[in-house]
């Protein structure tokens, strides 16, 4: 008599894993950081993303189909981010992924893609190997020999700089990738890189490695990190007297960077993929949306999460079917596609080709400084 | 020249941190021959509780001495309060058992104090706010030697409180009552000590040491997140193995050798180097004198 209720309780156990799906809908599977260390970055990308759905499903969503956002936090732990994805294409049967920010994240969640024959745009994941993972993975954003290459040129060209010192973190594919490519494009210039030290994400003690740094008496510091270790980075730079500007790229995106390194970060510049004070028409009205919808202003991360969305929408109506070969299709024959983040064409290397803004803090706001064209 | 000495300053000013968690550790290992590893999340429960009052009080006057003791004096009630209830419920009720329970317990209540910890605060990093507003100035005239009033208030703060506890151990009846206790318990409770109160003391004393730690070190690196206590209370750990664990003057000493060290491998090698150093530093500590440096040696009774 037990053994039968054991087993009727697993039948319903196994039948309750394998619901019905619910056709009328197409499925979008999101995962990023909602919370922990790097959890502006999920959240701004996760807002951002939201009014592109939105904003789909009120003008009719897809040949009649509304979008159903699915999102996952994944704690910006790349072990988590493999294990929500498998979650979502398993047991939630997304058409369609997006995410994630930090590459080390994409890079860990990727391969699970790949196998599942889902498609997965990458908002901001700019580390090259993350869209080499297969012919499923896209990005909507341009990657790291780009950026790096805008801020080796920024430095020479625009600061004047001779000599370059670069903090990496040691631990972050995104940290690492960078750092390389500006080494490389700083010394094809005819710039010196003098010191290149480097730390492990979640530190908070920097002052060996810029003591030693300050002692080279370099003309900039790079430091492609992310927010949270940047601000710190920075309040000690000062403390241990380096008194040259930092400069970064897109890892420093975050409302919480300037809160954290506060008057340390005067006089610094990054990189990034657009800028909330620019006057494009586009941005203008994205931005005036974004601050109605969550009363405060929008980062490029959500202009990302955005267009994330929207890149998706675009090939969903172009795509044959719903099925991941034709949708894979359809993402990679995007063309000259105008995004809040600029026009952007997916390449041959399931990259988006772009250009980046070089952005200035100063009195305790940040600043657009210039655009570079790719 | 001046580099290394100020390498020497940024390793002593960490060090101090280490020696100041590293003490309550050791004073609770002496006593109940425990290695009690939610000491660190002790640490970071003071922490948050120091972020919460110390931006409660910086909202309404200046950063200055008086919001920073402020700060100091509830966070290390806080930490002592929890200390207490540790020992209280968690490893009172295993009196008499063997030491292995306990450890298990500890490991426990650690686990329990990090994962209440993401539930409650999430595990988004907070910014511990400025208690005191940070000066830098040069050492030796036109030296480069560049020291901050912070890396004194931190180095102030940890030399004062190990001084007051050296005077506690040592000098008052209840440091007598302790050190009788941690000779062996049935020897100080025939003498009428009251053997449990002195254990809790300890734990409140250790406790509020390591909120006092939590507080400089927010000052330090603005940081507050649930698992914080992990990495510093491991080092501490290391600090007290050592210096030799049981021994207050071992702790300190371990601390300032973890700092120096760590800093000097950051500055000279390579920062990845770091927590593989001191973790190195303990196995060969363990290898070559297990008693670490100033610790005595005792032959354990089995």
């Amino acid at each position: 008599m037990r053994a039968w209720i054991l087993s009727l309780g697993l039948v319903a156990l196994l039948s309750g894993c394998s619901k019905p799906i619910d056709d009328s809908v197409i499925r979008v599977g999101e995962y990023g950081a909602l919370t922990g260390d790097i959890a502006t970055f999920g959240q701004s990308t996760h807002e951002g993303l939201v009014l592109a759905i939105e904003e789909i499903n009120l003008a009719g969503g897809i040949a009649g189909k509304q979008l159903k956002l699915i999102t996952e936090d994944d704690r910006g732990k790349p072990e988590e981010a493999a294990t929500v994805v498998q979650k979502l294409i398993s047991h939630d049967k997304v058409h369609a992924l997006i995410g994630e920010v930090a590459s080390s994240n994409s890079l860990a969640a990727a391969p699970n893609a790949q196998r599942a024959k889902i498609p997965m745009i990458s908002p901001s994941s700019t580390n090259p190997k993350v869209t080499q993972q297969g012919d499923y993975i896209f990005r909507v954003c341009f990657i790291d020999p780009f950026q790096g290459k805008v801020m080796a040129k920024f430095a020479t060209e625009t600061l004047k700089a001779k000599t370059a010192a670069v903090l990496r973190d040691q631990k972050s594919d995104y940290s690492m990738g960078l750092a390389d490519v500006f080494k490389a494009e700083f010394s094809a210039m005819g710039g010196t890189v003098v010191e290149d030290k480097s730390y492990v994400a979640g530190d908070v003690d920097f002052k060996a490695q810029l003591t030693a740094i300050r002692d080279k008496k370099p003309d900039v510091l790079f430091v492609p990190g992310y927010y949270n270790e940047v601000g710190l980075i920075a309040k000690q730079a000062r403390q241990a007297g380096l008194k040259q500007p930092l400069l970064g790229g897109d890892g420093w995106e975050s409302h919480e960077l300037l809160k954290i390194g506060g008057a340390a970060l005067e006089g610094c510049y990054f990189s990034n993929h657009s800028a909330p004070d620019s006057v494009e028409p586009a941005v203008r009205n994205f931005v005036k949306k974004y601050e109605d919808r969550y009363k405060k202003e929008p980062g490029a991360l959500a202009m990302l999460g955005y267009d994330a969305g929207m890149v998706l929408a675009d090939a969903l109506k172009r795509a044959k079917s719903l099925r991941g070969p034709d949708l894979r299709d359809a993402i990679a024959a995007t063309k000259d596609f105008v995004g809040v983040t600029g026009k952007l064409t997916i390449d041959a290397d399931r990259n988006a080709v772009k250009s980046a803004v070089v952005l200035k803090i100063s009195k305790g706001q940040i600043h657009y400084l210039a655009t570079v064209n790719p | 020249m001046s580099t290394l000495l100020q390498h020497l300053i940024n390793g002593l000013s960490l060090g101090a941190i280490y020696a100041l968690i590293a003490l309550g550790y050791t004073l609770v290992f002496g006593i109940l021959r425990l290695f009690n590893f939610a000491h660190g999340d002790i640490f970071m429960a003071a922490a948050f509780a120091a972020m919460f009052v110390g931006g409660a009080l910086t909202t309404t006057q200046a950063p200055g001495l008086i919001p920073l003791l402020l700060t100091l004096v509830f966070a290390m009630s806080v930490a002592a309060v929890l200390g207490l209830a540790v020992e209280r419920f968690a490893y009172r009720p295993l009196r008499g058992q063997p030491r292995i329970n306990l450890l298990i317990i500890s490991v426990g209540v650690s686990l329990l104090l990090e994962n209440l910890g993401q539930a409650i605060f999430g595990p988004t990093p907070r910014l511990f706010p400025e208690l005191l507003t940070e000066t830098t100035f040069s050492a030796l005239a036109d030296s480069g030697l560049l020291v901050s009033n912070l890396d004194l208030t931190v180095l102030g703060c940890s030399l004062g409180l190990m001084l007051a506890l050296e005077w506690l151990v040592h000098r008052s009846r209840w440091g007598r009552a302790m050190r009788a206790t941690a000779h062996s318990h049935d020897g100080a409770r025939l003498l009428g000590i009251p053997v449990d109160t002195v254990i809790a003391l300890t734990f409140a004393v250790g406790s509020a040491l390591a909120a006092a730690a939590a507080v400089l070190y927010g000052m330090k690196y603005p940081r507050v997140d649930p698992l914080m206590g992990v990495i510093p209370g491991l080092k501490a750990f290391i600090a007290a193995v050592l210096g030799g664990i049981g021994n207050l003057r071992g702790a300190v000493v371990g601390g300032l050798l973890l700092g120096l060290a760590e800093t000097l491998v950051s500055a000279y090698g390579a920062s990845t180097w770091r927590d593989a150093l001191a973790f190195g530093l303990l196995i060969g500590v363990l290898l070559i004198k297990p008693q670490g440096l100033l610790g005595n040696n005792r032959v354990e009774k089995v």
